[in-house]
């Protein structure tokens, strides 16, 4: 390596080994470091030490033949160190000597995977909910601070504030890294799924994946879909939410058309959706419904495949989809569940009943900002003949929505209304 | 870990019960010492009397100003606590979802506070 450009190749190579062990072991690292002392800030001090120091080695000395447990060792011998300098006790420094006996008695490359423990902690029940997102995203994958917050729409230094609170907690209070026991297991693995899924929405706002703060949050969130499954193959609801995601996102392309413009469901093409992804949605679906364990995900899953069968074989099938909505709001009850019955009951017995149905929520709160209920008020007024109010509803609809395309979508329907009654 | 498990409860809610009422309220407080006794897990437990006989003191301009009540005049008042040691935040959790103060008030888990802890916050 005596050439300039030997040099670069190099360096090159061990930055792209890096980042692959990064992408893909990051979590696995931070969760075996961090399981006996609890303390997730110190481990993830120590891993980012011991990545920098494989930036400055592996160039020189070449990759080594096992990165994850390289990384692992430096890691670890920087935690000891670290734990001994701020004088935490020998405690924890032995601990993590026990530890690192432990990982060496094993085959290199079978580092034990320990992420199920480290995500069920972060999304403890004991920690405010609105912070198991943000942590999860910072501690499993390694996205830092300033990306969360912006996906999060918060300041970077508010994020990181929370943060370091939640670690701290995690680690002062006790919070352990396992598996829950069966009978606590739905409850705490509904937490997880949760916060797996919120991810998958903010990427979702993010249709093209072209915003690189948000840094393809959707595909984040597959990651970790994919990982639950993985882990606990035999839980009806990760693979529910799997293929929930996996239905979104093999329609996530179509949203736009060449220019760039917003294409709801009913103009989308389906030649333009991926298929592969929708046979495994379909396969996974299939897989958990055999457990007989219905739950949110998998009828949120089957809502999105009774939507993709509609438009590839143009029957309409809103009955079914009414009675999948009338299942899900009968477990979980929520505003935004009612806000989508509603549009599929408009398309079964038409918008006046819709309507009606959306009558109960006219005065919940946490509808007044939600961005979708006012564009399904505004399409069903609009089909009533209720002009006025349906324009009114556009305004909010318009003024609230983040996506530009979508946004301009809006207008456009806004604008056809308006011309249609003057003119 | 030790943790205090502390029971917050209407303090007006054990005048309105009946005797049999009372003494099953007082059984179910025995039998759950007694698991906790027998688990090995039990450190300290207390029961205080009423916040009628509370009296808050603090310094002011260095003299006792010594007042009659609790500190917070919430509904809800600290009625007793149980203090255990146990593996983690989910063990105590638990045990404290089992104890009676659960049902007829509420349960704050607090962690005790370790000096490892405190050489953390101060290096």
């Amino acid at each position: 390596m005596s050439s300039a450009g030997g040099e670069h190749d190099a360096d090159a190579t061990a930055h792209a080994v890096a980042e692959a062990v990064a992408r893909r072991s990051y979590g696995k690292l931070v969760a075996l470091l961090a399981m006996r002392t609890r303390n997730v800030a110190a481990a993830e001090d120590a891993l980012a030490d011991a990545f920098a120091a494989a930036l400055a080695d592996w160039p020189a000395r070449g990759c080594p033949a096992n990165p994850e447990a390289w990384l692992m060792t430096v890691a670890r011998r920087r935690a000891i160190d670290g734990a001994r300098h701020r004088r935490v006790g020998d405690e924890v420094a032995n601990q993590l000597a026990i530890l690192a006996d432990e990982i060496d008695d094993r085959e290199a490359g079978a580092l034990p995977d320990q992420r199920l423990a480290l995500l069920f902690a972060c999304t403890h029940p004991a920690l405010e909910p609105a912070i198991r997102t943000p942590l999860m995203l910072q501690v499993v994958l390694g996205l830092d601070a300033k990306t969360i917050a912006s996906a999060f729409l918060m300041s970077p230094a508010a994020m990181s504030k929370r943060l370091v609170r939640a670690k701290n907690k995690i680690r002062e209070a006790g919070i352990p890294f396992n598996v829950p026991e069966r009978e606590e297991l739905p409850e705490r693995l509904a937490a997880v799924l949760e916060a797996v899924y919120a991810v998958y929405a903010e990427g979702w706002t993010d249709p093209l994946g072209s915003d690189t703060e948000r840094r393809d949050l959707a595909g984040e969130a597959l990651f970790l879909a994919q990982l639950l499954a993985e882990l606990l193959p035999d839980e009806a609801e990760t693979l529910g939410l799997l293929a929930l995601m996996l239905y979104a996102q093999a329609r996530r392309a179509a949203r736009r058309d060449a220019a760039g413009e917003y294409v709801p469901l009913s103009a989308q093409d389906p030649a333009h959706w991926n298929t592969p992804m929708i046979d495994a949605a379909d396969a996974l679906l299939r897989r958990a419904s055999a457990f007989n364990a219905i739950g949110r995900f998998q009828l949120e899953a089957a809502l999105q495949s009774a939507h993709i069968h509609r438009c590839r074989t143009h029957r309409p099938n809103w009955a079914e989809i009414v009675q999948l909505y009338d299942a899900l709001l009968a477990i979980a009850a929520s505003p935004v569940v009612a806000v989508n019955r509603a549009l599929a009951l408009a398309e079964r017995d038409g918008p006046q009943a819709a309507l009606a149905a959306l009558e109960p929520y006219a005065d919940d709160p946490r509808l007044a900002d939600y961005q979708p209920y006012w564009a399904a008020r505004a399409d069903l007024l609009a089909r009533t003949g209720a002009t006025a109010e349906a324009l009114g509803a556009y305004d909010l609809a318009i003024g609230l929505e983040r996506d530009p395309a979508a946004r301009r979508f809006l207008q456009r329907r806004r604008m056809a209304l308006s011309a249609r009654t003057s003119g | 870990m030790q943790y205090l498990l502390m029971i917050y409860s209407e303090e007006s809610g054990w005048n309105q019960m009946t005797d049999a009422q009372r003494q099953q309220g007082v059984a179910a407080y025995q039998a759950y010492t007694e698991s906790l006794t027998k688990a090995g897990v039990l450190v300290g437990a207390n029961r205080l009397q009423h916040t009628s006989n509370a009296t808050t003191v603090r310094l002011v301009d260095g003299k006792p100003q010594v007042l009659d009540g609790p500190f917070s005049d919430s509904k809800e008042q600290l009625a007793g606590y149980y203090l255990i040691d146990v593996p983690n935040l989910d063990a105590a959790i638990a045990w404290a979802s089992r104890c009676p103060g659960a049902a007829h008030g509420l349960m704050e888990v607090r962690p005790v506070w370790v000096a490892s802890a405190d050489a953390r916050y101060t290096s």
